[in-house]
């Protein structure tokens, strides 16, 4: 036996190296936030779990975490739904029809929805946060016969901030879904409510014993919520809550999404409330 | 498996180095580099620190004369062998837009190497194998490091002489590394006889040692390896009491002890940057003036900086109370949830190279109640 060893610098395959995807179309939903199409170069359709991310790239600019907002059971292009926040995601909202991005992924634990048939599903968000339950809803409202109570409680700053607020009255009208929308600040000429999400728990029509609780927003936002919810009698192991943390990899490598012993983007970004109550509670954790 | 032990003399360990060489390897030893040891590509042994020793203390660090002529006779330098199979920045892939816009992604090939790793510290083995653990066991792995991982031989060194901010003892890691090498050399001198006790760990070890002629070592060169060993033990400087670590960290999370470590932290990121186990990274994407050409390189990162927990709104972790804390806490506890064992292996280095001196193990003690056992 020699040991001598190969030269090669050859790497295995990495998962730090992107796809290529051709942006298809760039749709406005409100004044920041915008949904795109896109279509694999390669023509293999990118697979996904309900509340799963990529890591979308614009070249030469930069990398974010970005949640899918397409269907998980229907084919057709990726779709993200986009908040232009930033460097990078301006970026990418701006990216002009047949520009081809960078995708990895996709990432992180699934909001597991269907764990719900038989009994009735509350899912509380507000502003962006509805585009990573747009998967999950849609996922359920394809088998809706098998759900009993269905309520979405939305909660946007103001009423020109609402997102996918047509999708939402067709949910509502013909697809047996409760949807209560409540802004922050309401202009002259609003009708609808004024208040936070939060609100909105207490009066929700569902039974807590057979309930699932699928939470997205700002921490503040899910802490409130998760803690009505306990109060309505809902098991903190049902209620999930998607976290967001600085993310580099989404892999679990970077160390940047860490909470404790949590690595977000890998045993997240969905967690029990159960996990996350005694972590949230600790400020800067 | 191991075979027999085996001793080489100076020469031999010459020869070792040119064996290694002549088999394929950049041999990486420790050598002297503006007043510190580091770790850099040697041709020959003549490149080892002979003669050299070293003083380390919090925020202290001076190379000293040894009047033995030993080549090992130093602790931990200013860094392990993290940069050479984790490099402080590592290229990705490059990628081109051609004419019709078409986007090219051309994933990165290693350069260097296969290294040979000569005179590792107990506390840096054992940092390779939780590199191992934490960059290529999970889900997803660190494809350049498990690539340079691959081809590395190890060959470790028996910790001799260890520092004032050494303490390898209590967290199990040296001075004399028990397992994970190819080789596991102890210098022994004695009088005008100069030798290297060599534990042999892998086959390929043991081939390389029958190549080299290397003679079985004997019952009295073996005892005297043990008594360095042995004695190396009880010379550590520091401390760090293991028992229970994980849940006095998580108990004090909200301990008002987090305010005098920040008032004392510069939040500098230099611990985590000599750290031979700290991992984190971040991405940075560069281009040319045309957005044409693009790259992304892997760059070292640390949880001190404010950036580092950005989130559109702030940062989660604003303070550097909060900083020290998930710093200390990673490290000491929730390492043990994620990867089934600590993240420190008593190497010293953040005591050492910290230019305010925050002991790891004298902040563990205060969260503790009890008062440290650094030597000074």
């Amino acid at each position: 036996m020699t040991s001598t060893v190969s030269r090669s610098g050859a790497v295995a395959a990495d998962p730090m190296v992107p796809r290529t995807f051709t942006l298809l179309s760039t749709h406005a939903d409100t004044r920041d936030t915008f949904t795109l199409e896109l279509e694999p170069t390669d023509g293999v359709r990118l697979e996904f779990r309900a509340g799963q991310f990529t890591m979308l790239s614009a070249f030469g600019i930069g990398e974010v975490p970005i949640s899918i907002s397409g269907s998980p059971i229907e084919d057709g292009p990726l779709i993200h739904t986009i908040r232009s926040v930033g460097g990078v995601s301006n970026a990418i909202v701006t990216s002009a029809p047949g520009t081809q991005l960078g995708v990895r992924g996709p990432f992180g634990t699934s909001w597991d929805v269907t764990d719900a048939k038989g009994g009735d599903v509350v899912i509380i968000t507000g502003g962006i946060g509805l585009a990573p339950l747009r998967p999950a809803i849609l996922e359920l409202l394809a088998e809706r016969d098998q759900y009993n109570r269905v309520v979405l409680l939305y909660g946007a700053r103001t009423p020109e901030d609402i997102l996918f607020g047509d999708e939402m009255r067709k949910w509502a009208d013909r697809l047996g879904m409760t949807v209560e929308v409540t802004v922050d600040n309401g202009p002259h000429g609003w009708k609808g409510r004024v208040g936070f999400v939060t609100q909105l728990i207490s009066r929700a029509s569902f039974d807590p014993a057979q309930t699932i609780a699928l939470v997205c927003g700002p921490e503040v936002m899910m802490r409130a919520s998760a803690n009505e919810l306990r109060q309505r009698g809902v098991p903190a192991g049902k209620i999930r809550l998607s976290m967001e943390r600085n993310m580099k990899c989404g892999i679990g490598l970077c160390g940047h999404c860490q909470l404790r012993e949590h690595f977000i983007c890998a045993d997240g970004p969905i967690l029990t409330y159960e996990v996350l109550a005694p972590l949230m509670q600790k400020w800067e954790l | 498996m191991t075979s027999t032990t085996r001793t080489l003399k100076v020469e031999g360990l010459r020869k070792l180095v040119e064996e290694l060489r002549a088999r394929g390897f950049t041999v990486i030893a420790p050598t002297v580099r503006d007043g510190a040891i580091v770790n850099a590509p040697i041709e020959s042994i003549d490149q080892l620190p002979r003669g050299v020793g070293d003083q380390q203390d919090a925020a202290h660090y001076r190379l000293t004369e040894r009047a033995d002529g030993a080549y090992f006779g130093y602790a931990a330098g200013a860094q392990s062998m993290k940069p050479v199979l984790f490099p402080a920045e590592e290229l990705l892939w490059r990628g081109k837009r051609d004419a019709a816009g078409a986007f090219t992604v051309q994933p990165a090939s290693n350069e260097g190497g296969p290294y040979a790793l000569l005179g590792v510290r107990g506390c840096d083995l054992k940092a390779i194998h939780i590199h191992d653990a934490v960059l290529t066991s999970r889900g997803f792995s660190d494809a350049h490091y498990a690539a340079r991982r691959a081809g590395a031989l190890l060959i470790s060194v028996t910790c001799g002489s260890p520092a004032g901010t050494c303490f390898c003892a209590s967290v199990g890691t040296g001075p004399r590394p028990s397992e994970g090498y190819d080789l596991s050399l102890t210098e022994v001198i004695k009088g005008s006889s100069h030798t290297f006790v060599v534990a042999v760990g892998t086959e390929r070890g043991a081939e390389i040692m029958d190549a080299l002629g290397a003679s079985t070592a004997s019952e009295a060169e073996m005892a005297a390896a043990d008594d360095i060993a042995k004695d190396a033990a009880l010379n550590m400087g520091r401390e760090l009491n293991t028992d229970g670590l994980k849940y006095l960290m998580y108990a004090n999370a909200e301990s008002s002890h987090w305010d005098d470590v920040a008032s004392r932290c510069l939040s500098c990121t230099n611990c985590t940057l000599v750290c031979p186990t700290c991992f984190c990274t971040s991405v940075e994407d560069v281009s040319d003036l045309t957005g044409q050409e693009a790259s992304r390189h892997r760059v070292w990162d640390s949880c001190f900086s404010e950036d580092f927990s950005y989130i559109h709104g702030g940062s989660v972790r604003e303070s550097p109370r909060s900083r020290y804390r998930q710093w200390i806490t990673h490290k000491l506890a929730s390492w043990e949830d994620q990867f089934g064992m600590t993240g420190c292996v008593g190497c010293g280095r953040c005591i050492t190279w910290c230019p305010v001196g925050i002991d790891i193990t004298a902040e563990a003690a205060a969260l503790r109640g009890t008062p440290s056992k650094a030597r000074k």
